[in-house]
């Protein structure tokens, strides 16, 4: 199996005064090419630090990062910080929350576009222009010779996050980390995002690493999904699969806490009881079990003081969870509300 | 109208039950656009809230959608008071508060309170959550002093907090927690009505639902009414029977829950809709069919003419620029604005409102036809409405 990009056991911890963060801890997962993997959590699950440590953004901190990150059969995290500048936007790029902060005020949308390719490419300004102006066609801007001298604050939200993956993909990077990409944006322009996104993945073959809170995002968008608690995967599998038959009572909880566009509105929604736990003192066992509802069902108190391991689910090897419950299937939702 | 000052205090089944809790008409609120340099003149304005109408019962629920910069959050500031209106009415119980003085609106501040998006900016930092969730008592003096500790206790209570954390301060809470403190804040002096301006889209996922539940909970229990200001339509319509939904400061549909959700007669309603991510659906049966919107939101401060939406609408003809679409009773309750309403696929060829209007197809006045001026006037619902597809005039005859 040639995967494009592998994660092996990756850590990230940062040292503070009060003891050290795990803020991703023991993560693996792998993405082919042209394929998406979504990444769910809350905030503070590690889903974004995870993602900047691929793209060595956490070189030159305090940060202590270990594992394997494996792009192509590289180690992006024992290669030298020369080599890694060689590679960073030219085969993995990001794409950030919020194009607004993400793009410098005082230069022009094309200058900041342009600087990207000619960081990578050897070429004049003139023809880092002409390159810009055909991105920016691409992902659908009107009228991009004129607007390619426009400064940020002249685009609008939904303009800024096009120029923004035109920027991303200008050098036709394998790999696309989008972090939270249209959580800023409005649900009419975060579908025409989501569709460009699409669209440029079928026409790039680009792997995609979707950050996001949102679901729904996961579910339109993902070939996999990831969902991680406290800084570990806790369920990973095919989106379709996982979504409709979760086995681990974190993700239980997040489909049952949102509310969709079909349910019934008489049925309250059932919300996950307790708060995010702090990442300098982890719950023993399974971070979740402080918040779990079905820790009664399992024998003893294994929740308590044994940290479940990764392991396949009862529906084929493919579908991972971290849980000790043995029946893995959804409760009737009634019985959830009841207890 | 005879509008009285009697009874502000004592039960609500006092109301009678035809009046509305909320009577907004023709509200507007445009802001000045100042040009540059030493005389700051007046250039332009802008169109923030452009003439809505609508109504909301003692307990009931408004839920008001649409993308930003559309004015949903004004209209909830303008309806609180924090901003005085450019024109229109707001009846409060019966009485119009658009242009009270501030000495006028502080005993209206105790029916009418506000939940904010923010739960981080909403809060003092350097006050503790007793002096926060208290203070409306000691402003109002509605308690002697000595009572204002356990009555704060009783709210904390209420919201879900522990009553002994009234002395910490608000960076030693979580979001959902600090959203819980801004909810007691709001319930300290028995409000009639609740401006909930986005109030959960600032938490975490599995922090959402319990917010949510907990304002459910708190309005069956002390029968407020509801103006439930958010983007998310899956939220809105978990929460709210009636939905309103807004463009560019105007109102283009409003209805019950089911009439906007499954019966949707304007492409506006209809495209935000189907942008909408969904997990089941996309989990199950992959992607439903989206109606791809071009261009982004016109610029408020010189609007299109006629309807706001025809720049964006793949169904904008002449008449569209000519004349504005009012905001039509279709159903029982359900109003829309669009001059080609119709559920997605049922959309007419030609428009529907021309012979009400006095119009021809283009817009062009027909001479001699009247324009039928009675609806799409009024705040509420009235018995009779025009139904589209028969192209005729309905009564209800159950009323």
């Amino acid at each position: 199996m040639d995967n494009f990009l592998s994660v092996r056991d990756l850590r990230v911890h940062f040292p503070t005064p009060d003891g050290v963060v795990k803020a991703t801890d023991g993560l693996s997962y792998d993405l082919a090419k042209g394929k998406t993997l979504g990444i769910v959590g809350e905030s503070g699950s590690g889903k974004s630090v995870s993602s900047s440590a691929i793209l060595g953004l956490h070189r030159g901190t305090s940060a202590q990062v270990s594992g394997q990150i494996l792009l192509e059969g590289t180690d992006l995290l024992t290669i030298t910080d020369e080599e890694m500048r060689l590679r960073r936007g030219k085969e993995v790029a990001m794409i950030f929350q919020d194009p607004l902060s993400a793009m410098h005020p005082y230069y022009t949308v094309g200058n900041q576009i342009g600087e990207a390719y000619r960081v990578h490419h050897d070429v004049s300004k003139k023809a880092a222009r002409t390159r810009v102006i055909e991105m920016l066609e691409l992902v659908g801007i009107p009228q991009p010779d004129r607007r390619v001298d426009d400064y940020p604050h002249q685009f609008s939200g939904g303009m800024r996050q096009r120029a923004m993956i035109a920027m991303a993909l200008i050098n036709d990077p394998g790999l696309v980390i989008a972090d939270e990409p249209t959580t800023a944006l409005d649900v009419t322009v975060q579908a025409q995002i989501l569709d460009l996104l699409q669209q440029l993945q079928k026409e790039f073959n680009t792997g995609i690493i979707i950050i996001t809170h949102d679901l729904g995002v996961v579910a339109e968008m993902a070939d996999d999904v990831l969902v991680m608690y406290a800084g570990k995967a806790v369920e990973y599998g095919p989106t379709k699969e996982l979504l409709t038959h979760p086995e681990m009572p974190y993700t239980w909880g997040l489909l049952s806490s949102v509310p969709d566009l079909t349910a019934d509105v008489e049925e309250k929604l059932v919300p996950i009881p307790g708060t995010p736990p702090s990442l300098l003192s982890p719950p023993s066992g399974c971070a979740f079990h402080p918040r779990c509802r079905y820790k009664d069902q399992v024998a003893g108190d294994l929740c308590v003081t044994q940290q479940p391991d990764l392991t396949p689910g009862s529906r084929g090897p493919g579908h991972l969870k971290r849980c000790h419950l043995t029946d893995p299937t959804v409760p009737n939702e009634e019985e959830v509300a009841q207890s | 109208m005879t509008v009285t000052d009697a009874a502000p205090t004592g039960p609500s089944t006092a109301t009678d039950g035809s009046a509305p809790l909320l009577d907004v008409r023709d509200l507007k609120m445009y802001f000045p656009v100042k040009s540059s340099g030493l005389i700051r003149r007046t250039v332009g304005h802008v169109q923030a809230v452009d003439g809505i109408s609508f109504q909301i019962e003692s307990g009931g629920s408004l839920g008001l959608v649409g993308e930003s910069g559309c004015g949903k959050s004004t209209t909830g500031r303008l309806v609180t008071r924090l901003y005085k209106p450019t024109d229109g009415s707001i009846h409060f119980e019966g009485r119009d508060i658009a242009n009270l003085g501030a000495r006028q609106l502080k005993p209206l501040r105790r029916e009418i309170q506000m939940i904010f998006q923010d739960p981080y900016g909403s809060l003092n930092p350097r006050h503790t959550v007793g002096s926060i969730v208290g203070a409306p008592l000691e402003i109002h003096d509605v308690v002697p002093k000595k009572q204002v500790l356990s009555r704060v206790q009783e709210l904390l209570e209420i919201v879900g907090l522990n009553p002994e954390h009234y002395n910490r301060y608000p960076h030693e809470f979580s979001g959902g927690q600090r959203q819980r403190i801004g909810i007691a804040r709001a319930l300290t002096l028995q409000p009639k009505l609740l401006v909930a301006d986005e109030p959960v889209s600032a938490l975490d996922v599995s922090i959402q639902a319990q917010v949510i539940n907990l304002l459910q909970d708190i309005q069956r229990e002390f029968n407020i009414g509801f103006l439930f200001v958010a983007h998310d339509l899956a939220v809105v319509r978990h929460f709210c029977p009636e939905i309103a939904v807004m463009y560019l400061g105007k109102i283009v549909e409003i209805g019950e829950r089911d009439a906007i959700y499954q019966h949707a007669n304007h492409p506006y309603t209809q495209a935000l809709l189907s942008a909408a991510p969904d997990v089941k659906q996309a989990a199950i049966g992959g992607r439903r069919e989206r109606i791809q919107l071009q261009g982004d939101v016109p610029s408020p401060i010189n609007p299109p003419s006629g309807c706001r939406f025809r720049t964006r609408c793949p169904f904008a003809q002449d008449i569209c620029a000519a004349v504005e679409p009012p905001l039509m009773q279709i159903g029982r309750r359900h109003k829309v604005a669009c001059h080609f309403a119709g559920e997605i696929g049922h959309h007419p060829a030609e428009p529907v409102t021309a012979p009400l209007l006095g119009v021809d197809r283009h817009g062009d006045p027909v001479p001699g036809a009247d324009r039928n001026t009675d609806i799409g006037t009024d705040s509420g619902y009235s018995d009779t409405w025009y139904d589209f597809p028969g192209r005729r005039i309905v009564r209800d005859e159950s009323a």
